[in-house]
């Protein structure tokens, strides 16, 4: 994982000339997967297989039984988007992908740091946690770990404060991004809104 | 137990290894390719039980080829076994050739057991993480009861979709442990296509639009028609709209050589019109075929007049090497049935003649005229042993220079004919891809071509046709070299024939040894009569054919160069062909 601070599609602001959005972009992936052993490297194969770098992977239990949910972030370009999902999809253990760079999404990040902070310097971090509407979850004489959630650019701006100030930030645990469609809308229901403009042969077709 | 009861109707208490073997039986398996060893011994313990042929292989490479030859020749799973570590990694070359021309066999390994998985255990080897990425998937199998859903759901596997190479490793103790056999609870679960394949009214009709607008179409025939069977419903397409066929390597038989539209094979060493009809066609109907870089030669250059129309299983293919027009993803069969109602028909005839008037003198320049100069051309022997067999033999082709004459010069106007390892190009393939064809369809002639250098890839493979008492005919295309190799160090590193000299035993006297028949051929006045001779010789004849040490395979598209930049014979040769060659 890098500390890449670009955003994907889906968080770039609508009045975005495009023009530095180059060729290859992140592309998110969400993927139900069998919940058995060697599908995580069934799916990390496929892309060190394309020679594509997994910017960030989190797994975890979906609302379905016996299937997890990734979410998975690629440096990709558009077309291997499309490839990436058919491939996805010839995965023996992968039940539904879907392709949601573009589309609207909530995004988040779960992240634990932990900086260094005695009785003199801690109200600072305490005043920077309200700020970024973090939460102080464990305090120790020398040091004091905070959680936050939230899209990249909050978290990384959190940690670019942090290290302007005096207190040094000791460990960064970051969970990679999870990502959900807004709405109720499965990408069928995209579709038959008409929502989906995709060129020819790369448009996304649910199971049926 | 005795034989008759092996596939119990009610469910039956069996251990692991009488499953793995009734599980085979109920899913039509009659011969299995493989080779024994500690890990896989309850099962073969437990062989003799059922009515399965085994074919004690000499290499386990060779049994991985012979189920997919098996398997080419029939449509039909070929199924190898062998034991787990060197066994199991013997077999990794013969499942990635499977893989990369789709081709749908299973292979069973045996497994340390599983209390010492991962320990490092003696001949313990990762199979399933070795051929994770060979494999259309794979299944580690560590009790008895998971035995019979495995294999079943791999035979769904192989076969469904684009077809491909399936891997079962089973423990030692799943096979020595027992359970409940119930072969149609096993059942998997109903086979649910890829939910990409996309063939819409819309699409459709974009595509007869295409179709019908076209003046200059061409129909690109993949190894997709015969996966999908879909012979007849290309030959409709391609009478009914007067569009010429251009083949690919693993396409040829599926649709015939000798119809007036096919214009012979593309590529690499394709015919030169061909090419040229893909280079000026306003439209290409690619129908299972990938547009493999053999093929297109660069993208960059590759038919850029043409507007594309894609007809392919794999969702993955669109847009991969070439991007198209309109996709349509699906079984080709099934998508030229909904196709063909909109397409009324056509007049071709002026770009057919168009194409017919491009050959000029290509035909009998580059392929047709070999000199008649007393040495022995392998296309001498191609032509010959298609017009002797009258194009109706099975053939088993190698890699290399052979491979490409044998393409050019045997006519193959039934499908599954050709067998031969394109996408990976595996030298050793086509001995025991023959035997595998030959179990498949023990009545038909098979011939096993391949060169000097393949063929003792794998030659301990002649063992196994005498074993098996097996009648199968053998030419070795003897050059002297690595003859594909040297043909590129010719034209691209100044003759600079470094490793490729080759110096072989005397493959009759080696025939000999095994009590195989064989004669060796010089010129092409003998051949004729040694083929013949072959051909009537009740068993096995292994040929040794002489030919010409540094010809070199004609037209040739440079790898990266476009399709019309090819390289032409040097000589015009005069024309030796007499009418009855053609
Ligand atoms: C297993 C394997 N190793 C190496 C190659 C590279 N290769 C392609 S063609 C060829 C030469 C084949 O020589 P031979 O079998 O004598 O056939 P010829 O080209 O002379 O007809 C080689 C070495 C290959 N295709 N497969
Ligand atoms: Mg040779």
């Amino acid at each position: 994982m890098s500390g890449n601070t670009s955003a994907p599609r889906h968080e770039a602001s609508a009045g975005h000339s495009g023009v530095e959005i180059a060729k290859i972009m992140l592309h998110t992936f969400v993927a139900y997967v069998e919940d058995k052993p060697g599908v995580l490297t069934r799916v990390a194969s496929l892309f060190r297989r394309l020679n594509i770098n997994i910017i960030s992977l989190t797994v975890g239990r979906s609302e379905r039984s016996g299937f997890s949910r990734m979410t998975i972030v690629a440096d990709a370009s558009d077309e291997a988007g499309h490839r990436i999902r058919a491939s996805l999809y010839k995965l023996e253990d992968v039940a539904e992908v879907d392709d949601i760079s573009g589309v609207s999404a909530v995004t988040r990040e779960l992240a634990l740091i932990k900086v260094a902070a005695n009785a003199e310097s801690r109200s600072g971090v305490f005043e920077l946690a309200e700020v970024f509407r973090a939460r102080i979850v464990d305090l120790a004489p020398e040091s004091l770990m905070i959680e936050i959630t939230g899209v990249e650019s909050k978290i990384e701006g959190l940690i670019q404060v942090l290290n302007e100030r005096e207190n040094r930030v000791l460990e960064v645990c970051r969970s990679g991004k999870m990502t959900m469609r807004r709405g109720h809308h499965t990408s069928r229901v995209l579709r038959a809104m008409g929502v989906a403009d995709i060129p020819d042969g790369i448009e996304p077709v649910d199971p049926d | 137990m005795t034989q008759t009861d092996f596939h119990p109707h009610s469910p039956t208490r069996l251990t692991g290894a009488e499953i793995l073997w009734a599980t085979l039986v109920g899913e039509g398996v009659t011969e299995v390719f493989g080779y024994p060893g500690g890990a896989i011994l309850p099962a073969y313990d437990a062989l003799r039980k059922f009515p399965i042929r085994h074919i004690l292989v000499r290499h386990e490479q060779g049994a991985a080829h012979m189920a997919d030859g098996y398997a080419r020749a029939s449509g039909r799973v070929g199924v190898a076994i062998a034991t787990s570590g060197p066994g199991a990694t013997n077999l990794v070359t013969g499942i990635a050739t499977a893989m990369m021309d789709s081709i749908p066999i299973v292979c069973i390994t045996g497994q340390v057991s599983s209390k010492v998985l991962g320990s490092d255990a003696f001949q313990e080897i990762d199979i399933t993480g070795i051929t994770l990425p060979v494999t259309k998937h794979n299944f580690l199998i560590s009790r008895a009861e998971d035995i019979a859903p495995a294999i079943r759901a791999a035979f769904q596997i192989a076969q469904s979709g684009r077809p491909g190479p399936v891997l079962v490793d089973i423990t030692k103790d799943a096979q020595q442990a027992s359970a409940i056999f119930d072969f149609n609870g096993a059942k998997p679960r109903p086979y649910s296509p890829h939910p990409m394949l996309h063939c819409t009214d819309h699409k459709l009709h974009q595509a007869a639009e295409l179709i019908r607008k076209a003046e200059r179409p061409v129909i690109l025939a993949g190894h997709g028609i015969l996966q999908a069977r879909a012979g007849e419903q290309v030959r409709t397409l391609a009478e009914r709209m007067q569009i010429p066929v251009g083949m690919t390597l693993l396409g040829l038989g599926a649709f015939p050589a000798s119809h007036p539209l096919n214009m012979g094979m593309m590529g690499m060493h394709g015919e030169s019109w061909v090419n040229q009809a893909i280079q000026e066609a306003d439209l290409l109907i690619a129908c299972g075929m990938r547009f493999d870089d053999r093929v297109i030669g660069t993208p960059a250059t590759y038919a850029l007049k043409a507007k594309k129309i894609h007809i392919e299983i794999d969702p993955a293919e669109i847009n991969k090497n070439i991007p198209v027009d309109v996709a349509l993803v699906g079984d080709l069969r099934e998508v030229l049935e909904q196709l063909l109602p909109l397409l009324p028909g056509r007049d071709g005839s002026a770009w057919l003649r168009s194409i017919e008037e491009s050959k000029g003198t290509a035909a009998v320049r580059d392929i047709r005229n070999l000199p008649d100069s007393g040495h022995l051309y392998a296309a001498h022997v191609m032509h010959d042993l298609w017009r002797i067999t009258e194009g109706r033999a099975i053939v088993a082709t190698d890699v290399g220079q052979h491979q490409m004459w044998e393409a050019q010069y045997y006519h193959h106007d039934h499908p599954r004919t050709l067998i031969t390892s394109g996408g990976l190009g595996t030298m050793g393939f086509a001995l025991p891809a023959g035997i595998g064809a030959k179990f498949a369809c023990p009545e038909r002639e098979v011939w096993v071509i391949a060169g000097d250098g393949g063929f003792q890839m794998t030659a301990s493979e002649l063992a196994t046709i005498a074993q098996e008492k097996l009648k199968i005919n053998i030419a070795v295309i003897n050059n002297g070299y690595l003859g594909m190799v040297r043909q590129w160090q010719e034209f691209f590193y100044e003759r600079n024939y470094q490793s490729t000299p080759l110096v072989s035993p005397d493959f009759v006297k080696l025939a000999d040894a095994h009590g195989i028949a064989g004669a060796a051929v010089r010129t092409r006045s003998e051949l004729a009569d040694v083929v013949h001779r072959a051909r009537q010789h009740d068993g096995p004849f292994l040929i040794n054919f002489l030919v010409e040490q540094e010809d070199s395979v004609y037209p040739m598209i440079p790898a990266g160069s476009a399709l019309h930049e090819m390289i032409r014979r040097p000589d015009q040769n005069p024309l030796i062909e007499t009418p009855q060659d053609s």
